[in-house]
């Protein structure tokens, strides 16, 4: 790391109406540092990065850029002067080839005509100055999560960035990919440039941050070196208190007899998923381990009778069952949370009574009206029993947290009555506080009878919470782990190598 | 972030768009009112309630299907069809009763909008074709079907009788006035009250969550096409029963004034939000401009000049609040 400041953020505040979102904030970021900012959602990070690349407008205070002050006004103006945005929503367009989506906005052109040839080139430069093995030439839809990350990194490279910002980058990403998201950000590194670097996931900032600064109501709590930090030093800075008990775990009673609710007999789905076999019982959270694409999702969907599978049963309490659509799987008290809340999850636009009640109206309906009683009440007492901050029932859903959000998703189910939920990336995007809680609802709803199937990337998440492990792997089960022989090595290896 | 969110959730905000239509309505009423005291006579004000009713039956089918996010545009084709089906048979039946020929109407208009409407549904659903394709193809053959069966000669010869529906009063009220109120309320009722209702919103606002929700998104958008070709029916046989006559070129290009009327009521193109009670506004609004135009003496052609430009205005401020918001 060298010393020299590239940007310094002296004293600056931005208001909105009734509020202070940042309240005299100063900071220093360095040429060559990874530069981790954390905090819970609403701590101010993001107002600050909108002011560092010109979304919004500071009330107060100087930023000054490579010593020279600057007051963006747009985010292109920021990112000609060499800052640029890495975005938890990629902001690529899919049916371009990946060298079309480098030069977006500034497309070499002679007259009226581009000159392909040139961008490609120049792309396959940058793409191999940056190891990365991918084609110019194909069209992003074509390319995954992980790599589509890369290809946005390339082209801020391609702009010639010296402050590269990255807003969770590892939140879609599997353990593996983040590996390679790391090597590209000690190249960038090496090259002097500075990074921004917002993460929920705290595992993360001994293997890549140089500094990490705490941001907590709008102000900075601390700005520390990453040697003087850990976990658990980081959480109560954060939150300003410690969270006892993160994964709220319980032991199962030895002596319990164990029921299968869910049996899963040589499933298959190709070209995602094969020959699984594998069952739940009452009361238990199985995790499902994996890297991306390993067909964990296709695998729930499947359960849920969103796709269809070739071969294989699945049995419901001894029960072989069917489902050609998820409306008999809701029926049968099944619960699906998609890993995209926001896509597949919610209705945005709707109020949070709306979405609680919408699987299960049609069940507590009296000849076709909806029991609007009914509806009110169970949204009001899980409101309540989960503590979903909205200032009503009938606010949209659009305007609440993601932590919130996805509380809002779990009421749905809970009010279905659901026996066995299916869970995809439950607590992805969520902030510290409101993933305990979500642990903590998880474990309450086995306690009291439930059983979840949980699919997660996120390796402590999952050796935290599940009782018992399966691992995935290109479509295939490699491996069952009981919850007290699970490592997180053994996990990666069952998933990545074998 | 959560700060933020709390400003804009602050339910105390009076938002313009909420009571825009009422205000600009009012003013629009006040100028005409000014410029021709005629406007306020009850007569007049009769005239209009019976010139939107017709158009007030299509935008009710038409609220729901673009509700779930999509667009009917077949729906003048689809009444001028059930307007020649519904002569064509009364035709048959000069000594009929007045409640005869109400039987065959409504019989009509279910057939021929289950018809049309599932038709539009199935290339929808099962082949995926976008709405405004697939209705601008019912668009071309149900007219088509009207001139081929009619020899392109309107069907003339009915009863006095068979005209009690488009011209007939109970009491003070207007026939078609009062259907226009039965529809309209209990489209009010089906969207607020009833699980299909709500589905209708639920697909427009996300079809993936609905689906995943335990909703069959292909059966709403059956029911919601459906409805729509039936009420076009119906407002196809009140137009015929007005005419009393089958005019195959009856209802071009309704299916703009009922748009129009959905749009500027405030119901969103993209789906998902929007009341009956925006639909109403919006066709007491048309409904006045067209009238106080004609009170003006302003040439129909103008007419429909300005029409065209209400929906280009409405569409417009409907994108600015979806990007807004």
């Amino acid at each position: 790391m060298t010393d020299n400041v590239l940007v310094e953020i002296d004293n600056v505040s931005k208001s909105f109406p009734g509020v202070k979102a940042l309240d005299s904030v100063s900071l220093n970021i360095f040429s060559g540092e990874v530069h981790v900012l954390i905090g819970e959602n609403g701590a101010g990070k993001s107002t600050l990065i909108k002011i560092l690349t010109g979304v919004y407008q500071k009330d107060s205070g100087k930023v000054r850029f490579k010593d020279k002050e600057v007051n963006f006004q747009t985010p292109r103006q920021a990112m000609q002067e060499g800052i640029s945005v890495i975005h938890q929503e990629l902001s690529l367009i899919p049916d371009l080839t990946v060298a079309d989506n480098i030069f977006l906005g500034r497309e070499k052109a002679k007259g009226q005509f581009l000159e392909k040839a040139f961008m490609q080139n120049k792309t396959k430069e940058i793409l191999d100055s940056l190891e990365l093995n991918i084609d110019p030439n194909i069209k992003v839809e074509n390319l995954n999560t992980a790599q589509r990350q890369m290809v946005e990194i390339a082209r801020s490279v391609s702009w010639g960035s010296s402050l590269v910002i990255m807003d969770e980058p590892t939140s879609s990403l599997s353990e593996k990919e983040v590996k390679s998201l790391f090597n590209i950000i000690l190249k960038l590194k090496k090259e002097n440039v500075g990074i921004v670097y917002i993460s929920h996931r705290l595992k993360e900032i001994p293997e890549i941050g140089d500094r990490v600064t705490i941001l907590r109501d709008g102000k900075i709590v601390k700005t520390l070196l990453e040697k003087e930090s850990n976990e658990k030093k980081l959480i109560s800075l954060m939150v300003g208190r410690e969270i006892k008990d993160y994964y709220h775990f319980k032991k199962k009673d030895k002596k319990e007899e164990k029921v299968k609710v869910l049996e899963i007999n040589n499933l298959t789905h190709e070209p995602y998923f094969r020959s699984l076999s594998f069952f739940l019982n009452q009361g238990e959270i199985l995790g499902i381990a994996g890297l991306m694409g390993a067909g964990r999702t296709e695998l729930l969907r499947a359960i849920f009778g969103v796709d269809l599978f070739h071969k294989g049963e699945i049995f419901l309490q001894n029960n072989k069952v069917k489902f050609n659509h998820p409306d008999k799987a809701i029926k049968n008290k099944i619960g699906f949370i998609t890993e995209d809340r926001r896509e597949q999850g919610l209705l945005l636009d709707k109020s949070v009574i709306e979405n609680i009640s919408l699987p299960v109206i049609k069940f507590k309906a009296n000849r076709g009206f909806i029991d609007k009683n009914w509806e009110k009440q169970v949204s009001q007492q899980f409101k309540k029993k989960l503590q979903i901050k909205t200032p009503s029932i009938y606010s949209d859903v659009k305007n609440l947290s993601g932590g919130n959000q996805q509380k809002v998703i779990i009421a749905r189910w809970l009010a279905a009555e659901s026996d066995i939920l299916l869970l995809d990336e439950p607590t992805r995007g969520i902030d510290v506080n409101a993933k305990a809680e979500i642990y903590a609802l998880m474990n309450d709803f086995v306690n009291n009878g439930g059983s979840i199937l949980m699919v997660s990337s996120e390796l402590p998440e999952i050796l935290g919470v599940a009782h018992r492990i399966i691992v995935m792997r290109k479509g295939e089960l490699s491996g069952t782990l009981t919850r007290e022989e699970a490592t997180e090595e053994k996990v990666m290896h069952l998933a990545a190598l074998k | 972030m959560i700060r933020e969110e709390q400003q804009r959730m602050n339910p105390k905000r009076i938002k313009f768009g909420d009571y825009g239509l009422v205000i600009t309505f009012i003013i629009i009423c006040i100028f005409i009112s000014i410029m021709t005291p005629r406007f306020l006579l009850p007569q007049n004000i009769r005239n209009i309630m019976i010139q939107i009713s017709i158009n007030a039956l299509i935008a009710t089918g038409m609220s729901f299907v673009i509700l779930t996010g999509g667009i009917d545009i077949g729906v003048g084709s689809v009444a001028a069809l059930a307007g020649i089906v519904v002569t064509a048979i009364c035709k048959g039946f000069p000594e009929a009763s007045i409640f005869f020929y109400i039987i065959i109407g409504l019989l009509v208009s279910l057939v021929v909008g289950l018809l049309c409407g599932g038709f539009n549904a199935l290339v929808i659903t099962k082949f995926n074709v976008h709405p405004f394709i697939a209705t601008l193809g019912m668009l071309s053959i149900a007219r088509g079907f009207a001139f081929v069966y009619t020899g392109s000669k309107p069907i003339f010869g009915l009863p006095d009788s068979f005209g009690w529906i488009g011209q007939g009063y109970i009491g003070p009220i207007p026939v078609l006035v009062l259907i226009m109120i039965i529809v309209l309320s209990l489209a009010h009722i089906f969207l607020n009250k009833t699980v299909l209702g709500r589905y209708v919103y639920a697909v427009g606002s996300n079809e993936e969550v609905a689906e995943l929700n335990g909703i069959n998104v292909a059966k709403i958008k059956f029911l919601v096409y459906i409805l729509s070709g039936i009420l076009s029916s119906l407002a196809g046989v009140c137009l015929a029963s007005r005419l009393i006559s089958g005019q195959p070129a009856a209802a071009t290009g309704y299916e703009l004034n009922a748009i129009a009327a959905v749009v500027m009521g405030g119901i969103s193109m993209t789906g998902g939000k929007g009341k009956i009670w925006n639909t109403i506004m919006g066709l007491l609004t048309i409904g006045v401009i067209n009238n106080g135009m004609s009170l003006m003496r302003v040439s129909s052609y103008w007419q429909t000049i300005v029409m065209g430009f209400i929906i280009v205005a409405a569409v417009c401020i409907d994108q600015y609040k979806v990007k807004k918001a």
